[in-house]
């Protein structure tokens, strides 16, 4: 029993990763209808952002939680304005190719200047150690993440569904000819938009570096996961990816305790019989 | 009659140009061409790979051959760890490239493969990346040589100084396929013979990215000493959140059964120290492996420091060079060169003395290092201190034990 509740515990904190990242992937395909595979290669380039912060300009953990999401999400945008902005109109499936080579091309460039095996980044001072709840020894680190992956997620949740912004966003992706007659300026919302998701897989990137090494490949390994989690929670909704998220951490985590060799296809397994039941996932929409 | 007299001497002329022709190509023939296929992108790029290309061409450059008239070209292939893309480009390499030789070879998967093709072929595989023991027991051939290490050593080397230490029960935690079964079995078997126990294990996919789960498993067996059978970003992320799980702090040992340099180098010393693991070279232990790796280092885009990989690549190469020397040429006969290296002992400054034994395993003395603490190490590179030293005759399996059909028992 103890070992258990250890086990659904990590589940939670992984699932809070697959949280932040699909609700980034989510928010990118609800408003922009792009399907992002770079998502992954971003979230590695927020690790690796926070690592050249400490490294290089003596910038350490908590202000790289604001700056390194920043910085990646200009980036994002400057790849919205000159690449994805001319897809608009043209099938998914061109944007999911372009962000596939964008995401192969970034990989293979961090992997030629540093190598696969990795940077160290070291979890921060203040959140070093530990408490022992009885039945496992939580470090406080991992408590961190779920927190702060809840709170971001809520927020964002938040933002979308229930500001003026967040309507003005969903309008525009409903009818952008009517929104811009009202005066709003859709290609700078959309720039934004994507430069939001982007900052959310860079901070899930930030977050996960003091526990994984700092690997080009990082992003790579996850994607396809964090994939079926937005495909099972519905494709483009916000609440359905958080709350698919955080229950696939833990489903993950009790069949690693259970049987462990099949805890890398069990999130596939159930992606595959949510889809034979629901093929619009458990919370998306017809369209 | 006077054509036919022509064409008679033109016909002689012929015959005796291309007899005086091919006795001097089998006189001279000192073309030799290398292939080192490795690992360029994936995971093992840093433990042998660009590495492993530079140990290469610095064998070539010191062997002094060139000097003596020997053509010597270097060329490299990525395998993409797929056994089907390295056996691809070995093909190649033979039929159309002419190589002779094909070295380092990372993960056991494609060197396995690479094996049968060479003997087929009759070339050479001078191995130093991959681990698998097979290399040199059931799959032995006449024309294979596994220089650097390999999992039965590993094994030996740090399992039995373990439990000698007082880590007498262990729990392992296993990558799901060929080599860390093979590793996890070897050790088991080690630890059981030593007197220690197995109190469990857990087999793990392989490129896991969190291996929480896996240590609470480990520290609620309450095992003394948890075994990494796994290799790459796989030890290297379970040996971080170990420590973020305070499972050293709490008095259980890790020991990486498989670790090079570069993993040490990238977890940091903060998170590595006080692991033990096994090498048979290490960049800081004489003069010699200092003045190698210094030059190593200068010509390496990314400055690293060798692996024992690396060093494995430049010391085989120079004994193959040795035995090509005492050929005198025609270095084409794959099975004929490898009988010159077992019958020369092989002697470098890397490795020391040592011989390549019937079944293709060199045997040289295999090193126990712990890891620096963060105090003790004076650069970016001093990350080990040598704690015990295994003699070469027992540090790999011993012939009395060998399944390889070359040995006659």
């Amino acid at each position: 029993m103890q070992a258990l509740s250890a086990q659904l515990l990590v589940g939670l904190i992984n699932g809070s990763f697959y949280a932040l990242l699909s609700l980034g992937l989510a928010v990118i395909f609800g408003m922009l209808n792009i399907i992002n595979f770079a998502h992954g290669a971003v979230y590695m380039m927020g690790a690796f952002c926070a690592y050249f912060l400490l490294n290089v300009f003596g910038i350490g953990y908590w202000p790289a939680l604001i700056v390194a999401p920043i910085l990646v999400g200009i980036f994002g945008m400057v790849m919205e304005r000159t690449m994805l902005k001319w897809l608009t109109g043209l099938d998914q499936l061109y944007g999911l190719l372009l962000t596939f080579g964008l995401a192969l091309i970034i990989q293979g460039v961090f992997q030629n200047y540093f190598g696969s095996s990795g940077l160290p980044y070291a979890i921060p001072d203040e959140l070093q150690g530990g408490i022992n709840l009885g039945f496992m020894f939580l470090p406080i680190y991992r408590a961190w993440v779920i927190v702060c992956s809840l709170v971001v997620c809520i927020a964002t949740w938040y933002l979308i569904e229930r500001t003026r912004l967040g309507a003005y966003l969903r309008a525009a992706t409903e009818n952008p000819t009517l929104v811009r007659a009202f005066g709003i300026n859709v290609p700078r919302m959309i720039t934004l938009t994507y430069g939001l998701g982007v900052g959310l897989a860079a901070l899930a990137g930030v977050l996960s570096a003091p526990i994984n090494q700092v690997r080009p490949l990082m992003g790579a390994d996850l994607i396809i996961v964090v994939f079926a989690v937005v495909v099972i929670g519905g494709m483009g909704s916000i609440m359905g990816s958080i709350i698919t998220g955080f229950a696939l951490g833990i489903v993950e985590g009790l069949t690693k305790y259970f049987y462990p060799e099949a805890s890398n296809t069990v999130v596939f397994v159930l992606m595959v019989l949510v889809l034979l039941v629901k093929p619009t996932g458990l919370t998306g929409r017809a369209t | 009659m006077r054509s036919g007299l022509a064409a008679l001497l033109v016909g002689t002329a012929l015959t005796f140009g291309m007899t005086v022709g091919a006795t001097a190509q089998d006189k001279l023939d000192k073309n030799v061409k290398i292939g080192v296929l490795t690992d360029l992108s994936g995971l093992y790029a840093d433990l042998a790979g660009e590495g492993s290309v530079v140990a290469a061409q610095m064998a070539v450059d010191d062997s002094g051959l060139k000097a003596k008239g020997w053509t010597i070209e270097v060329i490299s292939g990525d395998h993409q760890n797929k056994p089907d893309v390295g056996t691809g480009i070995a093909r190649r390499w033979i039929d159309t490239d002419k190589v002779d030789i094909i070295a380092d070879v990372p993960n056991s998967g494609v060197a396995l493969a690479v094996n049968n093709l060479v003997k087929e072929k009759n070339r050479i595989l001078l191995d130093s990346g991959a681990g698998s023991s097979e290399l040199t027991n059931t799959q032995c051939t006449p024309n294979t040589i596994h220089f650097t290490y390999d999992t039965y050593m590993l094994a030996h080397s740090t399992g039995s100084a373990m439990v000698k230490a007082g880590g007498d029960s262990w729990f392992f935690i296993t990558a799901d396929y060929a080599f860390g079964h093979a590793l996890e079995n070897d050790t088991a078997a080690v630890v059981k013979a030593a007197g220690g126990k197995v109190l469990g294990s857990v087999r793990v996919p392989l490129n896991t990215a969190d291996f929480s789960s896996y240590l609470l498993q480990a520290q609620a067996s309450k095992a003394k000493v948890i075994g990494l059978a796994n290799a790459g970003g796989d030890t290297t992320n379970s040996i971080k959140q170990a420590a973020e799980f305070g499972i050293v702090k709490g008095g259980q040992k890790l020991a990486g059964l498989l670790m090079f340099l570069s993993d040490v180098h990238s977890l940091g010393l903060k998170v590595a120290q006080g692991l033990n693991l096994s090498e048979t070279f290490y960049w800081d232990m004489n003069d010699g492996t200092r003045a190698f790796s210094k030059r190593f280092s200068e010509r390496l885009k990314t400055h690293a420091m060798p692996t024992m990989v690396h060093a494995g690549v430049y010391a085989g190469l120079l004994h193959y060079f040795k035995a090509l020397e005492a050929l005198g040429g025609n270095p084409h006969d794959g099975a004929k060169v490898v009988a010159k290296m077992k019958e020369i002992p092989t002697d470098d400054p890397l490795f020391g003395k040592g011989t390549i034994r019937i079944d293709g395993r060199a045997i040289h003395p295999a090193y126990l290092f712990e890891v620096k603490t963060p105090a003790e190490s004076k650069g970016e590179w001093d990350l080990y201190k040598l704690i015990g030293t295994t003699p070469g005759d027992e540090a790999f399996r011993p012939l009395s034990e060998s399944k390889c059909p070359l040995v006659k028992h």
